[in-house]
Protein backbone atom coordinates (compact mmCIF):
# COMPACT_ATOMS: atom_id res chain seq x y z
CA UNK A 1 0.00 0.00 0.00
CA UNK A 2 1.20 3.67 -0.87
CA UNK A 3 1.31 6.03 2.21
CA UNK A 4 -0.39 9.10 2.04
CA UNK A 5 2.18 11.13 3.81
CA UNK A 6 5.90 9.92 3.57
CA UNK A 7 7.96 12.15 5.67
CA UNK A 8 11.79 12.04 4.75
CA UNK A 9 14.26 14.19 6.83
CA UNK A 10 13.01 17.24 7.21
CA UNK A 11 14.89 19.33 9.26
CA UNK A 12 13.85 23.04 9.74
CA UNK A 13 16.54 25.16 11.64
CA UNK A 14 16.03 28.95 13.25
CA UNK A 15 19.27 30.67 12.71
CA UNK A 16 21.60 28.40 14.91
CA UNK A 17 18.28 26.44 16.88
CA UNK A 18 17.36 23.62 15.58
CA UNK A 19 13.54 24.11 15.23
CA UNK A 20 13.35 19.81 14.33
CA UNK A 21 16.00 17.64 12.58
CA UNK A 22 16.03 14.34 10.78
CA UNK A 23 11.76 13.70 11.16
CA UNK A 24 11.28 10.81 9.03
CA UNK A 25 7.60 8.16 9.02
CA UNK A 26 4.85 7.31 6.72
CA UNK A 27 1.35 7.77 7.07
CA UNK A 28 -0.92 5.72 5.83
CA UNK A 29 -4.49 6.12 4.45
CA UNK A 30 -6.84 5.95 7.68
CA UNK A 31 -3.83 6.12 9.96
CA UNK A 32 -4.21 8.85 12.96
CA UNK A 33 -0.26 10.00 14.07
CA UNK A 34 0.05 11.47 17.23
CA UNK A 35 3.47 13.79 17.87
CA UNK A 36 3.84 14.46 21.73
CA UNK A 37 6.40 16.33 23.47
CA UNK A 38 7.07 19.45 25.84
CA UNK A 39 7.19 23.05 24.88
CA UNK A 40 9.40 24.21 22.11
CA UNK A 41 10.16 20.48 21.54
CA UNK A 42 9.77 21.61 17.38
CA UNK A 43 5.99 19.56 17.20
CA UNK A 44 4.31 23.00 16.18
CA UNK A 45 7.28 23.52 13.83
CA UNK A 46 7.12 19.81 12.27
CA UNK A 47 3.60 20.82 11.81
CA UNK A 48 4.00 23.76 9.95
CA UNK A 49 6.76 22.07 7.99
CA UNK A 50 4.20 19.16 6.56
CA UNK A 51 1.80 21.76 5.88
CA UNK A 52 3.16 23.72 3.85
CA UNK A 53 2.97 27.05 5.85
CA UNK A 54 6.81 26.83 6.81
CA UNK A 55 9.52 25.49 3.92
CA UNK A 56 11.70 23.28 5.61
CA UNK A 57 15.52 23.61 5.06
CA UNK A 58 16.22 20.17 4.47
CA UNK A 59 14.28 17.00 3.32
CA UNK A 60 11.10 15.92 1.28
CA UNK A 61 6.75 15.60 1.94
CA UNK A 62 5.43 13.47 -0.31
CA UNK A 63 1.78 13.46 -0.45
CA UNK A 64 -0.04 10.82 -2.57
CA UNK A 65 -1.96 13.02 -4.74
CA UNK A 66 -4.95 12.18 -6.98
CA UNK A 67 -3.64 12.59 -10.43
CA UNK A 68 0.16 12.28 -9.96
CA UNK A 69 0.55 9.87 -7.15
CA UNK A 70 3.60 10.82 -4.42
CA UNK A 71 4.65 14.25 -5.14
CA UNK A 72 6.90 16.39 -3.17
CA UNK A 73 4.80 19.41 -1.30
CA UNK A 74 8.16 21.23 -0.60
CA UNK A 75 9.09 21.78 -4.53
CA UNK A 76 5.76 21.49 -5.90
CA UNK A 77 4.42 25.03 -7.34
CA UNK A 78 2.90 27.37 -5.00
CA UNK A 79 -0.56 27.19 -6.66
CA UNK A 80 -0.59 23.34 -6.47
CA UNK A 81 0.43 23.73 -2.97
CA UNK A 82 -2.41 26.10 -2.50
CA UNK A 83 -4.66 23.79 -3.72
CA UNK A 84 -3.85 21.25 -1.87
CA UNK A 85 -4.56 23.16 1.23
CA UNK A 86 -8.17 23.84 0.46
CA UNK A 87 -8.99 20.40 -0.83
CA UNK A 88 -7.13 17.56 0.30
CA UNK A 89 -5.38 19.29 3.15
CA UNK A 90 -7.22 20.74 6.33
CA UNK A 91 -5.51 22.51 8.79
CA UNK A 92 -6.76 22.84 12.48
CA UNK A 93 -5.70 25.49 14.29
CA UNK A 94 -5.23 25.94 18.26
CA UNK A 95 -6.88 28.87 18.46
CA UNK A 96 -9.67 29.08 16.79
CA UNK A 97 -10.19 32.69 15.91
CA UNK A 98 -6.55 31.68 13.66
CA UNK A 99 -8.76 29.35 11.49
CA UNK A 100 -11.80 31.21 11.79
CA UNK A 101 -12.98 34.59 10.02
CA UNK A 102 -14.06 36.78 12.84
CA UNK A 103 -16.26 38.80 10.80
CA UNK A 104 -18.22 36.42 8.67
CA UNK A 105 -20.92 34.35 9.73
CA UNK A 106 -20.38 31.08 10.68
CA UNK A 107 -22.46 29.47 7.36
CA UNK A 108 -19.91 31.84 5.39
CA UNK A 109 -16.97 30.37 7.23
CA UNK A 110 -17.80 26.76 6.60
CA UNK A 111 -18.47 27.63 2.83
CA UNK A 112 -15.73 29.13 1.98
CA UNK A 113 -13.68 26.53 1.10
CA UNK A 114 -16.64 25.48 -1.14
CA UNK A 115 -16.93 28.76 -2.55
CA UNK A 116 -12.79 28.52 -2.89
CA UNK A 117 -13.06 25.15 -5.20
CA UNK A 118 -15.77 26.77 -7.50
CA UNK A 119 -19.11 26.15 -5.69
CA UNK A 120 -21.70 29.04 -7.26
CA UNK A 121 -25.14 27.70 -5.92
CA UNK A 122 -25.89 29.48 -3.19
CA UNK A 123 -28.83 27.19 -2.30
CA UNK A 124 -26.50 24.50 -2.28
CA UNK A 125 -23.40 25.99 -0.15
CA UNK A 126 -26.00 26.46 2.29
CA UNK A 127 -27.38 23.15 2.77
CA UNK A 128 -24.08 21.90 2.91
CA UNK A 129 -23.33 24.38 5.56
CA UNK A 130 -26.34 23.48 7.64
CA UNK A 131 -25.36 19.91 7.26
CA UNK A 132 -21.80 20.39 8.72
CA UNK A 133 -23.12 22.52 11.36
CA UNK A 134 -25.09 19.71 12.39
CA UNK A 135 -22.16 17.06 12.19
CA UNK A 136 -20.27 19.46 14.91
CA UNK A 137 -23.13 19.71 17.12
CA UNK A 138 -23.64 23.40 16.53
CA UNK A 139 -27.79 23.98 16.15
CA UNK A 140 -29.20 25.13 12.45
CA UNK A 141 -30.13 28.16 14.19
CA UNK A 142 -26.80 29.64 14.44
CA UNK A 143 -26.10 29.92 11.39
CA UNK A 144 -25.74 33.10 10.64
CA UNK A 145 -24.23 34.15 13.75
CA UNK A 146 -20.98 35.26 13.80
CA UNK A 147 -17.95 33.49 15.38
CA UNK A 148 -17.62 36.29 18.49
CA UNK A 149 -20.99 35.12 19.52
CA UNK A 150 -19.77 31.50 20.21
CA UNK A 151 -18.05 29.71 23.12
CA UNK A 152 -14.53 28.38 22.84
CA UNK A 153 -15.51 24.72 22.17
CA UNK A 154 -18.41 26.15 19.48
CA UNK A 155 -15.39 28.31 17.56
CA UNK A 156 -13.57 24.82 17.77
CA UNK A 157 -16.18 23.15 16.58
CA UNK A 158 -16.42 25.16 13.68
CA UNK A 159 -13.37 25.53 12.56
CA UNK A 160 -13.42 21.93 12.27
CA UNK A 161 -16.58 21.71 10.19
CA UNK A 162 -14.98 24.39 7.90
CA UNK A 163 -11.70 22.25 7.40
CA UNK A 164 -14.00 18.92 6.56
CA UNK A 165 -16.76 20.50 4.57
CA UNK A 166 -14.19 19.75 1.07
CA UNK A 167 -13.98 16.22 2.40
CA UNK A 168 -9.87 16.42 2.81
CA UNK A 169 -7.97 13.12 2.85
CA UNK A 170 -5.27 14.31 5.40
CA UNK A 171 -6.26 16.53 8.49
CA UNK A 172 -3.38 18.29 10.32
CA UNK A 173 -4.20 19.67 13.98
CA UNK A 174 -2.58 21.70 15.93
CA UNK A 175 -3.04 21.38 19.79
CA UNK A 176 -7.56 21.32 18.96
CA UNK A 177 -8.24 20.93 22.61
CA UNK A 178 -5.84 23.59 23.98
CA UNK A 179 -7.72 25.87 26.15
CA UNK A 180 -11.08 24.02 26.41
CA UNK A 181 -12.51 22.76 30.00
CA UNK A 182 -12.49 19.65 30.40
CA UNK A 183 -16.19 18.52 29.63
CA UNK A 184 -15.85 20.23 26.29
CA UNK A 185 -12.55 18.88 25.53
CA UNK A 186 -14.41 15.63 26.24
CA UNK A 187 -17.13 15.83 23.69
CA UNK A 188 -14.61 17.61 20.97
CA UNK A 189 -12.41 14.08 21.35
CA UNK A 190 -16.29 11.93 20.99
CA UNK A 191 -16.37 14.17 17.77
CA UNK A 192 -13.04 14.34 16.16
CA UNK A 193 -12.96 10.73 16.81
CA UNK A 194 -16.45 9.78 15.32
CA UNK A 195 -15.99 12.27 12.39
CA UNK A 196 -11.91 10.78 11.93
CA UNK A 197 -13.11 6.97 11.44
CA UNK A 198 -16.63 7.78 9.73
CA UNK A 199 -14.76 9.45 7.10
CA UNK A 200 -11.40 7.13 6.99
CA UNK A 201 -9.37 10.54 7.58
CA UNK A 202 -5.83 10.42 7.96
CA UNK A 203 -4.52 12.76 10.58
CA UNK A 204 -1.56 14.38 12.44
CA UNK A 205 -2.16 15.32 15.15
CA UNK A 206 0.34 17.89 17.65
CA UNK A 207 -0.47 17.57 21.35
CA UNK A 208 0.94 17.74 24.85
CA UNK A 209 -2.38 16.19 25.86
CA UNK A 210 -1.41 12.75 26.84
CA UNK A 211 -5.08 11.61 27.07
CA UNK A 212 -5.90 13.08 23.87
CA UNK A 213 -3.56 10.93 21.67
CA UNK A 214 -4.71 8.27 23.95
CA UNK A 215 -7.75 8.34 22.44
CA UNK A 216 -7.60 9.23 18.69
CA UNK A 217 -3.64 8.08 17.44
CA UNK A 218 -2.90 4.75 16.50
CA UNK A 219 0.79 5.65 16.56
CA UNK A 220 2.66 7.84 18.90
CA UNK A 221 6.19 9.98 17.59
CA UNK A 222 7.56 11.57 20.80
CA UNK A 223 10.15 14.56 20.49
CA UNK A 224 12.37 16.38 22.17
CA UNK A 225 14.71 19.30 21.44
CA UNK A 226 13.81 18.97 18.07
CA UNK A 227 14.49 15.20 17.35
CA UNK A 228 11.99 12.09 17.44
CA UNK A 229 13.32 10.23 20.46
CA UNK A 230 10.47 7.72 20.78
CA UNK A 231 7.92 6.48 17.84
CA UNK A 232 5.52 3.12 18.32
CA UNK A 233 2.09 2.34 18.84
CA UNK A 234 0.15 4.71 21.06
CA UNK A 235 -0.61 1.94 23.45
CA UNK A 236 2.89 0.68 23.42
CA UNK A 237 4.59 3.86 23.99
CA UNK A 238 2.35 5.31 26.65
CA UNK A 239 2.74 2.07 28.75
CA UNK A 240 6.23 0.40 28.33
CA UNK A 241 8.19 4.05 28.06
CA UNK A 242 11.50 3.32 26.94
CA UNK A 243 13.05 6.76 26.41
CA UNK A 244 13.90 8.53 29.83
CA UNK A 245 11.92 11.33 28.44
CA UNK A 246 9.51 9.57 27.38
CA UNK A 247 9.09 7.99 31.09
CA UNK A 248 9.17 11.33 32.39
CA UNK A 249 6.37 12.53 30.31
CA UNK A 250 4.32 9.32 30.39
CA UNK A 251 4.59 9.98 35.04
CA UNK A 252 3.79 13.51 34.56
CA UNK A 253 0.34 13.03 34.23
CA UNK A 254 -1.88 13.48 37.03
CA UNK A 255 -3.71 10.44 38.47
CA UNK A 256 -7.35 11.70 39.42
CA UNK B 1 -0.95 81.28 -20.71
CA UNK B 2 0.61 80.08 -17.30
CA UNK B 3 3.75 78.95 -15.38
CA UNK B 4 2.38 75.65 -15.34
CA UNK B 5 4.18 73.08 -17.56
CA UNK B 6 0.92 71.70 -19.90
CA UNK B 7 -1.88 70.09 -17.20
CA UNK B 8 0.03 70.25 -14.07
CA UNK B 9 2.36 67.68 -14.20
CA UNK B 10 6.12 67.74 -15.27
CA UNK B 11 6.53 65.29 -18.38
CA UNK B 12 8.73 62.80 -16.74
CA UNK B 13 5.80 61.97 -14.10
CA UNK B 14 3.40 62.16 -17.36
CA UNK B 15 5.96 59.69 -19.01
CA UNK B 16 5.93 57.29 -15.53
CA UNK B 17 1.82 57.17 -15.54
CA UNK B 18 1.59 56.79 -19.52
CA UNK B 19 3.29 53.82 -19.03
CA UNK B 20 1.15 52.23 -16.32
CA UNK B 21 -1.99 52.91 -18.32
CA UNK B 22 -0.29 50.81 -21.19
CA UNK B 23 0.75 47.83 -19.05
CA UNK B 24 -3.19 48.55 -17.46
CA UNK B 25 -4.44 48.22 -20.88
CA UNK B 26 -2.26 45.68 -21.80
CA UNK B 27 -3.31 43.57 -18.67
CA UNK B 28 -7.00 44.37 -18.22
CA UNK B 29 -7.61 44.51 -14.61
CA UNK B 30 -4.73 44.39 -13.06
CA UNK B 31 -3.61 46.73 -10.42
CA UNK B 32 -0.78 48.70 -11.51
CA UNK B 33 1.68 50.38 -9.20
CA UNK B 34 2.64 54.02 -9.97
CA UNK B 35 4.31 56.95 -7.94
CA UNK B 36 1.96 58.66 -7.19
CA UNK B 37 2.22 62.42 -6.83
CA UNK B 38 1.46 64.59 -4.36
CA UNK B 39 -1.42 66.68 -5.90
CA UNK B 40 -3.15 69.90 -4.83
CA UNK B 41 -6.40 68.64 -3.66
CA UNK B 42 -6.38 66.30 -0.52
CA UNK B 43 -6.59 62.62 -0.77
CA UNK B 44 -10.19 61.33 -2.06
CA UNK B 45 -10.57 64.26 -4.14
CA UNK B 46 -9.61 62.36 -6.62
CA UNK B 47 -6.03 63.03 -6.95
CA UNK B 48 -5.41 59.23 -8.71
CA UNK B 49 -8.49 60.41 -11.32
CA UNK B 50 -6.72 63.52 -11.74
CA UNK B 51 -3.16 62.44 -12.51
CA UNK B 52 -4.35 60.10 -15.32
CA UNK B 53 -6.26 62.75 -16.68
CA UNK B 54 -3.14 64.46 -16.98
CA UNK B 55 -1.05 62.42 -17.99
CA UNK B 56 -3.84 61.41 -21.63
CA UNK B 57 -4.90 64.72 -22.14
CA UNK B 58 -3.47 66.88 -25.18
CA UNK B 59 -3.96 70.27 -25.96
CA UNK B 60 -7.27 69.27 -28.54
CA UNK B 61 -8.78 67.50 -26.13
CA UNK B 62 -12.56 68.60 -24.99
CA UNK B 63 -12.43 67.72 -20.67
CA UNK B 64 -15.65 66.83 -18.86
CA UNK B 65 -15.58 66.07 -15.40
CA UNK B 66 -18.91 64.47 -13.79
CA UNK B 67 -19.27 63.70 -9.70
CA UNK B 68 -22.11 61.54 -9.12
CA UNK B 69 -23.32 62.23 -12.50
CA UNK B 70 -23.84 65.78 -11.86
CA UNK B 71 -21.37 68.16 -13.55
CA UNK B 72 -22.28 71.13 -11.37
CA UNK B 73 -20.76 69.82 -8.17
CA UNK B 74 -17.98 71.00 -6.22
CA UNK B 75 -15.50 68.29 -7.01
CA UNK B 76 -16.56 68.78 -10.88
CA UNK B 77 -15.90 72.36 -11.05
CA UNK B 78 -12.92 72.44 -8.52
CA UNK B 79 -10.98 69.89 -11.59
CA UNK B 80 -12.64 71.46 -14.27
CA UNK B 81 -11.06 74.68 -13.19
CA UNK B 82 -7.74 73.25 -12.49
CA UNK B 83 -7.40 71.95 -16.11
CA UNK B 84 -8.85 75.37 -17.41
CA UNK B 85 -5.98 77.09 -15.55
CA UNK B 86 -3.00 74.36 -15.67
CA UNK B 87 -4.15 72.86 -19.25
CA UNK B 88 -5.71 75.68 -20.79
CA UNK B 89 -8.20 72.58 -22.88
CA UNK B 90 -11.55 73.57 -23.76
CA UNK B 91 -14.40 71.91 -21.14
CA UNK B 92 -17.93 70.99 -22.04
CA UNK B 93 -20.71 69.79 -19.89
CA UNK B 94 -22.49 67.85 -23.00
CA UNK B 95 -20.89 63.98 -23.21
CA UNK B 96 -20.83 63.62 -26.87
CA UNK B 97 -18.53 66.57 -27.53
CA UNK B 98 -16.40 65.48 -24.79
CA UNK B 99 -12.98 63.37 -25.21
CA UNK B 100 -11.88 62.60 -22.12
CA UNK B 101 -14.62 62.30 -19.38
CA UNK B 102 -13.27 62.38 -16.04
CA UNK B 103 -15.90 60.70 -13.45
CA UNK B 104 -16.33 60.35 -9.38
CA UNK B 105 -19.17 57.04 -9.35
CA UNK B 106 -21.04 56.90 -12.82
CA UNK B 107 -20.96 56.43 -16.28
CA UNK B 108 -23.16 58.70 -18.48
CA UNK B 109 -26.21 57.52 -19.69
CA UNK B 110 -25.15 58.65 -23.08
CA UNK B 111 -23.43 55.66 -24.64
CA UNK B 112 -19.99 56.33 -25.44
CA UNK B 113 -17.72 56.28 -28.55
CA UNK B 114 -14.61 54.76 -29.79
CA UNK B 115 -13.26 58.39 -29.60
CA UNK B 116 -13.42 58.75 -25.65
CA UNK B 117 -11.54 58.49 -23.12
CA UNK B 118 -13.25 57.42 -19.89
CA UNK B 119 -11.05 58.33 -16.67
CA UNK B 120 -12.52 56.99 -12.85
CA UNK B 121 -11.50 58.62 -9.86
CA UNK B 122 -10.79 55.00 -7.30
CA UNK B 123 -11.16 55.27 -3.94
CA UNK B 124 -10.01 52.06 -2.84
CA UNK B 125 -8.76 50.17 -5.91
CA UNK B 126 -8.38 46.42 -4.00
CA UNK B 127 -11.78 44.41 -4.45
CA UNK B 128 -10.98 41.92 -1.90
CA UNK B 129 -9.56 44.56 0.58
CA UNK B 130 -12.04 43.76 3.39
CA UNK B 131 -12.04 41.10 3.39
CA UNK B 132 -8.45 40.19 3.80
CA UNK B 133 -6.71 43.37 5.04
CA UNK B 134 -2.98 41.73 4.01
CA UNK B 135 -1.65 43.36 0.25
CA UNK B 136 1.22 40.53 0.25
CA UNK B 137 -2.33 38.32 0.40
CA UNK B 138 -4.32 40.12 -2.14
CA UNK B 139 -1.17 40.00 -3.92
CA UNK B 140 -0.81 36.20 -4.15
CA UNK B 141 -4.97 35.90 -4.01
CA UNK B 142 -4.80 37.82 -7.76
CA UNK B 143 -1.41 36.22 -8.84
CA UNK B 144 -2.90 32.56 -8.29
CA UNK B 145 -6.86 33.65 -9.10
CA UNK B 146 -7.74 32.62 -5.70
CA UNK B 147 -11.12 34.46 -5.72
CA UNK B 148 -13.36 31.96 -3.50
CA UNK B 149 -13.42 35.05 -0.60
CA UNK B 150 -15.58 37.63 -3.08
CA UNK B 151 -18.48 35.06 -3.28
CA UNK B 152 -17.96 34.98 0.74
CA UNK B 153 -18.85 38.37 0.93
CA UNK B 154 -21.89 37.60 -2.24
CA UNK B 155 -22.51 34.79 0.59
CA UNK B 156 -22.78 37.28 3.55
CA UNK B 157 -25.17 39.71 2.02
CA UNK B 158 -27.77 36.92 0.61
CA UNK B 159 -27.98 35.06 4.39
CA UNK B 160 -28.34 38.80 6.10
CA UNK B 161 -30.41 40.33 3.58
CA UNK B 162 -32.33 37.40 1.51
CA UNK B 163 -30.50 39.32 -1.67
CA UNK B 164 -27.16 40.30 -2.87
CA UNK B 165 -27.33 44.03 -0.91
CA UNK B 166 -24.19 45.50 -2.71
CA UNK B 167 -25.30 47.50 -4.64
CA UNK B 168 -22.13 49.60 -5.26
CA UNK B 169 -18.80 49.12 -6.31
CA UNK B 170 -19.89 45.92 -7.24
CA UNK B 171 -17.13 43.44 -8.05
CA UNK B 172 -16.65 42.27 -11.80
CA UNK B 173 -14.34 39.64 -13.31
CA UNK B 174 -13.00 40.84 -16.32
CA UNK B 175 -11.83 38.51 -19.24
CA UNK B 176 -12.70 35.81 -17.00
CA UNK B 177 -9.37 36.27 -15.09
CA UNK B 178 -8.90 39.54 -12.91
CA UNK B 179 -11.37 39.97 -9.89
CA UNK B 180 -11.46 44.19 -10.08
CA UNK B 181 -13.68 47.04 -8.35
CA UNK B 182 -15.16 49.30 -10.92
CA UNK B 183 -14.85 52.32 -8.07
CA UNK B 184 -17.73 53.09 -6.44
CA UNK B 185 -20.50 53.24 -9.35
CA UNK B 186 -23.83 51.75 -8.65
CA UNK B 187 -24.30 48.50 -9.89
CA UNK B 188 -26.61 49.77 -12.48
CA UNK B 189 -23.38 51.13 -14.33
CA UNK B 190 -22.21 47.46 -14.66
CA UNK B 191 -23.59 46.19 -17.51
CA UNK B 192 -22.30 49.58 -19.09
CA UNK B 193 -18.76 48.73 -18.56
CA UNK B 194 -18.55 46.48 -21.82
CA UNK B 195 -18.10 49.82 -23.54
CA UNK B 196 -16.46 51.39 -27.70
CA UNK B 197 -14.17 54.05 -24.77
CA UNK B 198 -10.81 53.42 -22.95
CA UNK B 199 -11.77 53.33 -19.35
CA UNK B 200 -8.49 54.06 -17.03
CA UNK B 201 -8.90 54.03 -13.42
CA UNK B 202 -6.53 56.19 -11.18
CA UNK B 203 -6.17 55.85 -7.59
CA UNK B 204 -4.33 58.52 -6.20
CA UNK B 205 -3.58 57.46 -2.50
CA UNK B 206 -3.22 53.76 -2.84
CA UNK B 207 -1.16 54.40 -6.27
CA UNK B 208 -2.92 52.19 -8.12
CA UNK B 209 -4.10 52.21 -12.03
CA UNK B 210 -6.01 49.65 -13.89
CA UNK B 211 -7.64 50.22 -16.90
CA UNK B 212 -10.44 47.82 -19.28
CA UNK B 213 -9.94 48.23 -23.10
CA UNK B 214 -12.44 48.83 -25.20
CA UNK B 215 -15.02 45.68 -25.95
CA UNK B 216 -13.32 43.99 -22.85
CA UNK B 217 -15.60 41.48 -21.53
CA UNK B 218 -16.82 42.28 -18.08
CA UNK B 219 -19.18 39.90 -15.95
CA UNK B 220 -20.37 40.69 -12.39
CA UNK B 221 -19.77 37.99 -9.91
CA UNK B 222 -23.05 36.31 -8.48
CA UNK B 223 -24.60 32.54 -7.82
CA UNK B 224 -26.79 30.43 -9.98
CA UNK B 225 -29.74 30.97 -7.53
CA UNK B 226 -29.04 34.57 -7.35
CA UNK B 227 -27.81 35.80 -10.80
CA UNK B 228 -26.62 39.50 -11.17
CA UNK B 229 -29.29 42.41 -11.25
CA UNK B 230 -28.72 45.86 -12.49
CA UNK B 231 -31.05 47.81 -9.68
CA UNK B 232 -32.38 51.27 -9.91
CA UNK B 233 -35.43 53.32 -7.95
CA UNK B 234 -38.40 52.56 -8.97
CA UNK B 235 -39.52 55.34 -10.60
CA UNK B 236 -39.53 57.37 -14.01
CA UNK B 237 -37.32 61.03 -13.32
CA UNK B 238 -39.54 63.88 -12.36
CA UNK B 239 -38.05 66.32 -14.15
CA UNK B 240 -37.43 64.79 -17.38
CA UNK B 241 -39.78 61.27 -17.66
CA UNK B 242 -36.55 59.03 -18.59
CA UNK B 243 -38.04 55.48 -17.08
CA UNK B 244 -34.48 53.91 -17.88
CA UNK B 245 -31.63 56.11 -16.09
CA UNK B 246 -30.26 55.99 -12.72
CA UNK B 247 -32.17 58.30 -10.32
CA UNK B 248 -31.13 60.58 -7.11
CA UNK B 249 -33.82 60.68 -4.54
CA UNK B 250 -34.13 64.16 -3.04
CA UNK B 251 -36.12 64.84 -0.28
CA UNK B 252 -38.48 67.91 -0.84
CA UNK B 253 -38.94 69.14 2.68
CA UNK B 254 -39.84 67.93 6.36
CA UNK B 255 -43.05 66.28 5.60
CA UNK B 256 -40.95 63.93 3.78
CA UNK B 257 -42.26 64.52 0.53
CA UNK B 258 -39.49 63.34 -2.24
CA UNK B 259 -38.51 63.08 -5.95
CA UNK B 260 -36.75 61.32 -7.74
CA UNK B 261 -34.33 63.04 -10.29
CA UNK B 262 -31.26 61.89 -13.08
CA UNK B 263 -28.24 61.62 -11.58
CA UNK B 264 -26.98 62.65 -15.14
CA UNK B 265 -27.68 66.50 -15.56
CA UNK B 266 -26.31 66.72 -18.96
CA UNK B 267 -28.58 63.56 -20.25
CA UNK B 268 -31.65 65.46 -17.92
CA UNK B 269 -31.62 68.77 -19.66
CA UNK B 270 -30.59 67.59 -22.99
CA UNK B 271 -34.06 65.44 -22.55
CA UNK B 272 -35.49 68.59 -21.28
CA UNK B 273 -34.68 70.83 -24.29
CA UNK B 274 -36.05 68.41 -26.15
CA UNK B 275 -39.67 68.44 -24.59
CA UNK B 276 -39.58 65.46 -22.21
CA UNK B 277 -40.96 66.81 -19.42
CA UNK B 278 -41.64 64.42 -16.14
CA UNK B 279 -44.12 64.71 -13.30
CA UNK B 280 -43.32 67.49 -11.18
CA UNK B 281 -41.26 69.68 -14.10
CA UNK B 282 -43.94 71.90 -14.44
CA UNK B 283 -43.55 72.61 -10.64
CA UNK B 284 -40.04 73.48 -10.85
CA UNK B 285 -40.50 75.84 -13.31
CA UNK B 286 -43.05 77.44 -11.61
CA UNK B 287 -40.95 78.00 -8.60
CA UNK B 288 -37.92 79.30 -11.10
CA UNK B 289 -40.60 82.09 -12.30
Amino acid sequence: MTPLLKVQNIAKFYGNRIGCRDVNFDLYPGEVMGIVGESGSGKSTLLNCLAGHLVPDDGAVLFDTRTDGLKDTVTMPEPERRMLGRTDWAFVHQHARDGLRMNISAGGNVGERLMAVGARHYGNIRSDAIDWLGRVEINETRIDDHPTAFSGGMQQRLQIARNLVTGPRLVFMDEPTGGLDVSVQARLLDLLRGLVREMGLSAVIVTHDLAVVRLLADRLMVMKDGHVVETGLTDQVLDDPQHAYTQLLVSSVLQV
Amino acid sequence: MTDYNFAYLDEQTKRMIRRAILKGLAIPGYQVPFASREMPMPYGWGTGGVQVSAATLTPDDTLKVIDQGADDTTNAVSIRKFFEVTAGVTTTENTTEASVIQTRHRIPEAELRDDQILVYQVPIPEPLRFLEPRETETRKMHALEEYGLMHVKLYEDISQHGAIATSYAYPVKVEGRYVMDPSPIPKFDNPKLEMSAIQLFGAGREQRIYALPPYTKVESLDFEDYPFEATKADHACDMCGAENSYLDEVIMDDQGSRMFVCSDTDFCAGRQQAGHLGALAAVNAEDAA
